[in-house]
């Protein structure tokens, strides 16, 4: 009944191009960004800022990354998880070894490494497509995994390989508490999810799109192949290594190679393809469920069948429903949770009427 | 020189492993198109739904443990369980996913992989479990004796199983009728659907017989290294021989498992030492990138042209 | 007619191409002149799709040379064929099927664009500007096409007719120099065929765009064209304006068969 775009007329390319071109979806956005940048960490608690909502935000950016090399840019990557490790041990060894490095900086440098890491492995792209660049892309996380692990320099030969991030100081202010980190990561994705948006929309976007629908007619029309797909690799890196990096710095704050590890690589693909191929807002939507559904299962499992199972059961449990979902969502709904919402948008232009 | 014989030929015959676990993937990838990333899981599955049967049934039967007939038993339940797997896959998974891109198929397999280990693991624990086939691992007295190159029983007897299983499977597929169905499936859906062919029943036939072969790597695996849910990873070190081999090729699967088991024995021996070891996780990989790009069909796979 | 028939802008000699063992053109020469409407025709498998290929550098011959605009092209890659003023539109076609007509046919623009993608990213001034600019022109092909009720509508939605007047808007928003058309027309009924009919005639008219054109439609090629070059088997068999064409013995050979 509210929700309705009668009476708002576009009169220039400018405003058919917005981001949220219906009124309503922008008042929406902006409450949105409010709640979730204002009104959340006054109100919340510690256990909320720090095992839900941070890691979201995290996740989101890494789902983001994935999301251009993959659902954009057609490129299926199994090795995200291993862009954010190098972000993240890029960060630290940045901090460590540079006198005074600032810690934005430090974001940006880690997220370029892990783009200068990200073209090199997206080289063979050029000339394989599919399974084949899939498992290519498996090189990349074992190969990058072994080498944080193997070359302590990295760890600044700490024993066990783990790290302890320092702390994040930006202009004199140290971030400590949990609200603080959670405001500054929330800042930190929404801009970046914002430049991601522009992107998506702009010539480099529609590059990527045309590559991956049909790179023959791509090419014809005079995209480079080369320069296309590497600078989809260059982007999703760059995304997965600063969320390699605030993992480090602003969730767990102690990190090891291995933590980095395939199972991580897939749960990113699974968040795209539950929150939506190619749509960035799918990604926040995906990594959402994501981190929010073992959280789920862990409090309602119990509940449901008692005690008696045991945690292995839950932990298995978890596996099924987790691949039972993705298969569900292919099938189902391809284009995920974004779709559905896009969906039930429509129906709400609509309503009550039925058409 | 022994030494490095040694090392080759204990390369080569676990390379006969990858190219088993390799092989289920050929017969599902050539059949339905798709690249089943739940192959390795399905061999877990396998080796411990059988390890699990043996140690229930000579309970529930009052047999003796070590029996003849509770390992066929068990050998044949597990089959049986395999070929449910298969079926359900095919009516649950791969039906209603017809005609999506490729892409989207392997990620759904990658579901699969979730949801096979932990229904696997759900229904027998995921305690390690031994897994005792009778044969030993220890080096042939007479290789040793005279040539003192030591090279295990064991790993003769997996390569001995793996090259009658695609025997077993060249001549299902030259002179029986489901065979050459295959084939026809395998060639185009759309023409083999046309002159009659069930393309459901040929899927089901194929994922069944895809888990046999998961069945017998598994047992060979796990007795090799325990029945574990590292067996799982066994398809990861299978996808570097079919990216060497090409998806679509038997005899590429094989000499691809032999190139990689090779290549990664003698690269962990001679180059490991130079980097700190350990790279037999990423070597076969970066073996298969770089041969990729020299060569981006595979081995034995066909040039594909672009038709616009 | 206001256009005129120009100098040769692209000239083959001699193109061989084969693929494995299988010849798909053996050794043809033929021209094209600025402006003009050139077809070409024959069976099916003649090689006409592998000769727009070959053209636009999809295809690389084994043999022989091509010369666009007077300078001989080897090895040239379809990006550059695009950057030396080449469209074309395909036989199945090929539209960037998840995207919308709007976004397809700004694809076309992507060589006249010039901010980089940090610029992009931020989608302020230049970029923005040079979006807007861009939309305008795009618009004008929308408008030119009659196809502004589907401007937002994704590709794979709409019928074949549509989707075939869509590829042909993103082939001019790059406002090429040279138009190269695979089957335009084909699964069309009257109706559409006319109205494609009247956009190849009014581009060609009013841009002065050279037009290679394949099509299967002998009426449409004879009415239409300046000049029409007959394949079949890979080889040239005929050559000429249409009716000289019409009257070659070895054309209506191969297009009725020889009777014994």
């Amino acid at each position: 009944m509210f929700y309705r775009e009668a009476g708002q007329f576009k009169a220039s390319y400018a405003e058919d191009s917005q981001i949220f071109p219906i009124r309503q979806d922008k008042i929406g956005f902006w409450v949105l960004m409010l709640v979730f940048g204002v009104a959340v960490p006054l109100l919340t608690n510690e256990y909320w800022l720090k095992a839900i909502l941070i890691p979201v935000l995290i996740f989101s950016l890494a789902a983001i990354g994935l999301n251009i090399l993959t659902g954009y840019a057609g490129q299926l990557s199994l090795g995200s998880a291993a862009f954010m490790a190098v972000g993240a041990f890029a960060a630290y060894n940045f901090i460590l070894r540079v006198e005074g490095m600032p810690f934005l900086v430090a974001l940006v440098l880690a997220g370029g490494t892990a783009a200068a890491v990200g073209i090199l492995f997206g080289l063979p792209s050029l000339r394989i497509k599919g399974f084949y660049l899939a498992v290519a892309t498996l090189a990349a996380q074992f190969f990058i995994v072994w080498a944080l692990v193997k070359f302590p320099w990295f760890s600044n030969y700490s024993s066990s390989g783990v790290v302890t991030a320092q702390e994040v100081t930006i202009l004199g202010y140290t971030f400590s508490s949990p609200e603080a980190k959670y405001v500054l990561t929330f800042l930190i994705v929404a801009f970046m999810a914002l430049l991601a948006k522009n992107l998506v929309r702009s010539s480099t976007g529609r590059a990527w799109m045309a590559v991956r629908d049909m790179d023959v007619a791509a090419q014809v029309i005079g995209f480079r192949l080369m320069r296309t797909k590497l600078l989809a690799f260059a982007v999703s890196s760059f995304y997965c290594g600063v969320a390699g990096a605030l993992y480090a710095y602003t969730y767990i704050g102690t990190v090891e190679p291995e933590g980095f590890n395939l199972d991580l690589s897939f749960k990113i693909l699974f968040m795209i393809i539950i929150g939506g191929v190619g749509s960035i807002m799918g990604s926040f939507l995906g990594a959402a469920f994501i981190v929010l559904l073992p959280i789920f299962l862990d409090n309602v499992v119990p509940l449901v069948f008692g005690d008696a199972l045991g945690a292995g059961f839950v932990s298995n449990f978890q596996l099924i429903v987790f691949g039972g979902l993705i298969i569900f969502f292919l099938i189902v709904e391809p284009h995920g949770l974004a779709r559905l919402w896009q969906i039930a948008k429509e129906k709400l232009r609509l309503w009550p009427f039925p058409h | 020189m022994q030494f490095f014989i040694e090392v080759l030929v204990g390369g080569l015959l676990s390379g006969v492993m990858y190219a088993l676990v390799a092989l289920g993937f050929v017969l599902i990838y050539k059949a339905s198109g798709v690249f089943n990333f739940a192959q390795g899981a399905m061999v877990f599955f396998a080796a411990l739904t059988f390890v699990g049967f043996q140690e229930v049934l000579p309970g529930w039967l009052g047999l003796e443990a070590d029996s003849g007939v509770v390992f066929w038993l068990a050998f044949l339940l597990a089959f049986i369980a395999m070929i449910v797997l298969g079926i359900a896959t095919e009516r649950i998974v791969l039906r209603p996913l017809v005609n999506q891109p490729h892409i989207t198929l392997f990620m759904a397999t990658i579901g699969l992989t979730y949801v096979v280990e932990g229904i696997a693991q759900m229904a027998w624990g995921a305690n390690v479990r031994g897994l005792d086939l009778g044969i030993v691992d220890e080096p042939i007295a007479w290789l040793m004796d005279n040539y003192e190159i030591g090279v295990s029983k064991f790993d003769l007897f997996a390569a001995g199983m793996a090259a009658s299983l695609v025997a077993l499977l060249a001549i299902l597929f030259q002179y029986t009728k489901v065979g050459r169905a295959l084939r026809a499936v395998a060639d185009d859906h759309q023409a083999a659907l046309s002159i009659g062919i069930p393309l459901q029943t040929i899927w089901r036939v194929v994922w069944a017989v895809a888990g046999f072969v998961a069945l017998v790597a598994g047992m060979i695996w796990g007795a090799r290294n325990g029945v574990q849910f590292a067996l799982t990873f066994t398809a990861l070190k299978a996808l570097p021989v079919l990216i060497l081999g090409g998806f679509t090729s038997v005899p590429g699967a094989i000499v691809g498992g032999l190139i990689i088991g090779a290549s990664e024995k003698l690269a962990e021996v001679y180059v490991g030492p130079f980097v700190g070891g350990g790279i037999e996780g990423w070597f076969p990989y970066m073996l298969a990138l770089a041969f990729l790009l020299v060569r981006p069909e595979g081995l034995f796979g066909e040039k594909h042209i672009d038709r616009v | 007619m206001a256009r005129q028939i120009g100098d040769v802008i692209v000239d083959l000699q001699n193109i061989s191409l084969r693929f494995g063992g299988v010849k798909a053109l053996t050794d043809i020469s033929f021209n094209v002149r600025e402006h003009e409407i050139r077809s070409i025709i024959g069976p099916n498998g003649a090689g006409k799709s592998s000769m727009l290929n070959v053209i636009n550098g999809v295809y690389h011959p084994q043999e022989g040379q091509i010369f666009f605009k007077g300078a001989l092209r080897k090895k040239m890659e379809p990006h550059e064929a695009a950057e030396q003023g080449i469209a074309r539109t395909f036989q199945n076609i090929a539209l960037f099927k998840g995207m919308t007509v709007l976004d397809n046919i700004m694809t076309g623009r992507n060589l006249k664009m010039k901010c980089n993608f940090l610029q992009h990213a931020l989608y302020w001034g230049a970029a923005q500007k040079e979006e807007i600019a861009h939309r305008i022109k795009v618009e004008e092909v929308i408008e030119f096409l009659e196809i502004q009720d589907i401007r937002k509508t994704p590709v794979g939605r709409l019928p074949y007719g549509l989707q075939k007047r869509v590829e042909l808007a993103r082939a001019l928003a790059a406002e090429p120099h040279i138009l190269l058309l695979d089957e335009p027309m084909a699964g069309m009924n009257v109706e559409e065929k006319q109205d494609m009919c009247r956009f190849i005639l009014d581009v060609n008219d009013h841009y002065g765009t050279t037009i290679v054109l394949i099509e299967h439609d002998m009426g449409v090629v004879m009415d239409i064209s300046d000049r029409v070059v007959v394949l079949d088997y890979g080889k040239k068999i005929g050559d000429g304006e249409p009716d000289e064409v019409k009257n070659n013995p070895e054309v209506i050979k191969a297009y009725l068969g020889t009777s014994h």
